[in-house]
């Protein structure tokens, strides 16, 4: 604990007096938030028969359930990562579409008046406090279960982080190109297209396919309120403590997951 | 030193027919895409345009949110509190976890490869997996309740403070750790006395940064019955409530802002 | 690549429009310009002068004495508080959207930076300079006409890097980026070339191979050429006409033989220093 106030305390300060109340002050402070936390944490609620459900996980995880992966007639896992896999590429290209808009509207350059971008920041910052988890269900409500909803909620919920980056992007530019198109006559679209898009364009793919690693985790997730994906057959797993196929599809969003990153790493380093 | 233009004409002969480069690469990198997208919207039956008309059944769904039931305020104050509290102690347990696996990792410490390339795939293997898996699997064992929760931030915030942590240890002046081994330290001294001093301001923005993420998750963990105020919004949208979630909502909005405002404030302080 | 221009060593073959074929004199009138920031810093204080077609004008004066806004409000990429100017007879400063779009279309401009896109091809950067003469859609779609191609070709070959014409221009040194800006204007088919400190940023050998590009094509294609440059020895070698500036207002106007040293010690209102000279040559 004493370690962790430190280098708040360590600042520089008037008098060694001072900063040794300051010191007592934010360590008081801090073990009183921590008091504060542990008594508000119920731990009655902990089951008795732990133990044997963990036994019973291990032995799961070691012998998965090996003839999910694929049935030929129905719900197997192959076809559930397919339908995540689907959902995050879905949504993460309806996001980079949809946030393109947003992200000129907010940066600073593209506008003269400072409270256009200003507003335009403000309603990508509410987009993106907005857990996608919290998107989806109220999507769930609107469009009804499954991968539709999905998709709507990564690519709602990824437009704010994206919009954000996007504009970044655009407010780094250099403005050089754009004096030079202007002075050899061309049209506000015109200078946007031969001096704007080419700065931008390996920049927002990049920043996209980034999204798309983190949608494809959110999306393993997703199923579980009814979002579609693998989700959805690990929530019923875990229902009925079939521990054998929840470690099947464990493995399968590990898999999935660590190629993703692989083929997207791959693809962001030839953009660049 | 005037260059005279018939220098052009020779240049034109060494060089007579430039050829543009085919950009086959390219135009194959975008017809993949397209054609992934096709795929994809085949396989989930979503087409443009049903984006197109699923969002007004978004917007009626918004109306039907308002106006918030105010008065439930009072009844999710103490679960709100509870998903913060879980958060706290989440990232705090995850964080003390992460030093020494950090510390483990780091390639600069000079501790055996034999321990820091398995610890390094172990810690990948555990940033694959989302928060919510996490607390689905401990509601399973643990039961319901906010322990699960606060568990599966332990493990979430775990895999990522250590990560940062130990890329933040490689990137430290190695100058001081010389200095230290030249006047004979041993290794805890070396740590103490020279990494610690440099690494703790990263570890602590990280574990502000994490703290921040987990407020975020905490709030949706109840979803899969492990505490805090996804619990409730759960039970109001399951009672077509919309007043009473868009209330969790907004409060959800509130507290997720204060805390990102008061941690960005302090994280700027420290580095 | 059929060649549709054969080229010769005659400069009359390129494909360039020959700008002897216009109806009269082409000419920048400077009508008492005035230019005051809205911080009020004076850019320019009633400025009368006319540079006529073919000259090859450089300006001098020290940094702020308005040289950049002299050139910017040429082409209106800085708007004058009052007066006028004219480009070939018409008026840049009521110019409308369009009509502006037209008058720039003539104008060339070089920059100390290049402002090229240093992610595209050299010939992407020089073709950008041809979307002033098409439509907005056939531009949006990136179709330039094969003799788009052809003249940007034949432009770089002006410069001497031809041969560069399908590498990044983030490839080419610093003296090859200014001549592709140099082979963006004259794709342009500009009849003027604004240079705004074209060689401020490059060594003194590139820089003599540049101005020697400029020179050769002012007088080659009779582009009327206006230069802001703080070398005064490079003024004096290059320049048909000096104009000095100082505190906005023009102090000099004269042949390089009319402006001595003292002529120069009169414009910055001090001595010339070593560092206003590039030495060499």
């Amino acid at each position: 604990m004493k370690n962790m106030t430190s280098p708040l305390s360590g600042k520089p300060s008037g008098s060694v007096i001072g900063s040794r109340i300051r010191f007592a002050l934010i360590t008081l402070f801090i073990i009183a938030v921590y008091y504060w936390s542990v008594q508000g944490m119920q731990f009655e609620g902990i089951q008795g028969t732990a133990g044997t459900v963990s036994r019973s996980i291990l032995q799961g995880f070691l012998h998965p359930d090996w003839s999910f992966v694929y049935i030929a007639e129905g719900e197997d896992l192959l076809r559930g990562l397919l339908d995540t896999l689907v959902i995050s590429i879905l949504g993460t290209v309806v996001a980079a579409v949809v946030c393109i808009p947003f992200a000129f509207w907010a940066s600073t350059n593209m506008s003269r008046q400072l409270a256009v971008s200003g507003s335009g920041k403000i309603v990508l910052s509410v987009i993106r406090v907005f857990p996608e988890i919290i998107v989806a269900i109220l999507f769930i409500k609107a469009v009804g279960p499954g991968s539709f909803a999905g998709v709507l909620a990564l690519g709602i919920h990824s437009v704010g982080m994206l919009g954000k980056l996007y504009a970044e992007t655009i407010e780094s530019i250099d403005r050089g190109p754009q004096e030079a198109l202007i002075a050899s006559g061309a049209n506000r679209l015109q200078v946007l297209r031969y001096a704007v898009l080419p700065q931008v364009i390996p920049q927002f793919l990049s920043y996209s396919l980034y999204r798309f690693e983190i949608n494809i985790r959110s999306a393993t997730t997703l199923g579980l309120v009814g979002a579609g994906g693998i989700g959805t057959p690990l929530i019923f797993a875990l229902q009925v403590r079939n521990w054998n196929r929840v470690g099947i599809i464990l493995l399968g969003i590990i898999v999935l997951i660590i190629l993703t990153d692989l083929v997207s790493g791959w693809v962001r380093r030839r953009i660049i | 030193m005037k260059t005279p233009v018939s220098t052009s004409a020779t240049l034109k002969a060494a060089a007579p027919d430039l050829i543009p480069p085919r950009k086959y690469k390219q135009y194959a990198g975008w017809l993949v895409l397209i054609a992934v997208l096709i795929a994809c919207s085949i396989r989930t039956e979503v087409t443009p345009y049903q984006l197109i008309t699923g969002l007004p059944q978004m917007g009626s769904l918004l109306r039907e949110m308002f106006p918030p039931d105010w008065s439930y305020l009072s009844t999710i104050w103490g679960p709100m509190m509870e998903t913060v509290q879980i958060a706290i102690l989440g990232t705090t347990l995850g964080g003390l976890l992460a030093i020494p696996v950090a510390l483990l990792c780091a390639s600069n410490l000079a501790i055996s490869r034999y321990v820091s390339l398995p610890a390094r795939m172990i810690l990948n293997l555990i940033r694959t997996i989302p928060d919510l898996l996490f607390a689905a699997i401990f509601v399973a064992v643990f039961g319901i309740g906010p322990f699960a929760g606060m568990l599966a931030l332990v493990f979430f915030s775990f895999g990522i403070i250590a990560k940062l942590t130990f890329e933040a240890i490689e990137a430290i002046d190695p100058g001081p750790l010389e200095a230290m081994t030249a006047v004979g330290a041993n290794r805890m001294q070396l740590i103490m006395f020279g990494v610690v001093p440099q690494a703790l301001p990263y570890f602590m923005s990280y574990l502000l940064y994490t703290f921040e993420v987990n407020v975020r998750a905490a709030a949706v963990l109840g979803l899969v019955g492990a505490g805090g105020i996804g619990l409730l919004l759960d039970r109001a949208l399951g009672l077509f409530r919309y007043d009473r979630a868009s209330v969790i909502i907004l409060l959800t909005l509130v507290i997720v802002l204060v805390i990102d405002y008061g941690s960005t404030i302090i994280r700027r302080k420290l580095l | 690549m059929a060649v549709l221009f054969p080229i010769t060593d005659n400069a009359e073959n390129l494909p360039f429009r020959n700008p002897l074929q216009k109806v009269g004199p082409f000419m920048i009138e400077f009508d008492k310009v005035s230019k005051v920031y809205p911080n009020g810093t004076v850019g320019l204080r009633n400025i009368n002068l006319t540079i006529n077609e073919g000259e090859l004008v450089v300006i001098v004066g020290l940094s702020g004495a308005g040289k950049s806004t002299f050139l910017r409000s040429i082409n209106r990429l800085t708007d004058i508080s009052t007066g006028e100017i004219r480009v070939n007879g018409n008026s840049v400063t009521h110019a409308s959207g369009s009509q502006l779009r037209h008058i720039r279309r003539d104008i060339g401009m070089i920059f100390q930076s290049f402002n090229l896109i240093k992610r595209s091809t050299v010939m992407r950067n020089v073709l950008s300079g041809r979307v002033g003469y098409h439509s907005t859609l056939r531009t949006m779609l990136g179709w330039f006409p094969k003799e788009d191609v052809d003249l940007s070709l034949d432009a770089l070959q002006r410069v001497n890097i031809r041969e560069k014409a399908y590498i990044r221009a983030d490839q080419l040194s610093g003296g090859q980026q200014q001549r592709v800006s140099i082979a963006r204007a004259l794709a342009q088919e500009a009849r003027v070339i604004l240079a705004d400190e074209p060689v401020a940023s490059l060594d003194p050998l590139t820089t003599r191979q540049v101005m020697d590009d400029l020179k050769r094509i002012n007088r080659d294609m009779n582009i009327t050429t206006v230069i802001n440059l703080h070398f005064i020895d490079l003024a004096r070698e290059y320049a048909t006409r000096i104009i000095g500036l100082r505190a906005g207002e023009v102090v000099f106007d004269g042949t390089p033989a009319e402006a001595t040293d003292e002529a120069f010690a009169e414009i910055y209102g001090r001595p010339v220093l070593q560092d206003e000279l590039l030495g060499g040559a």
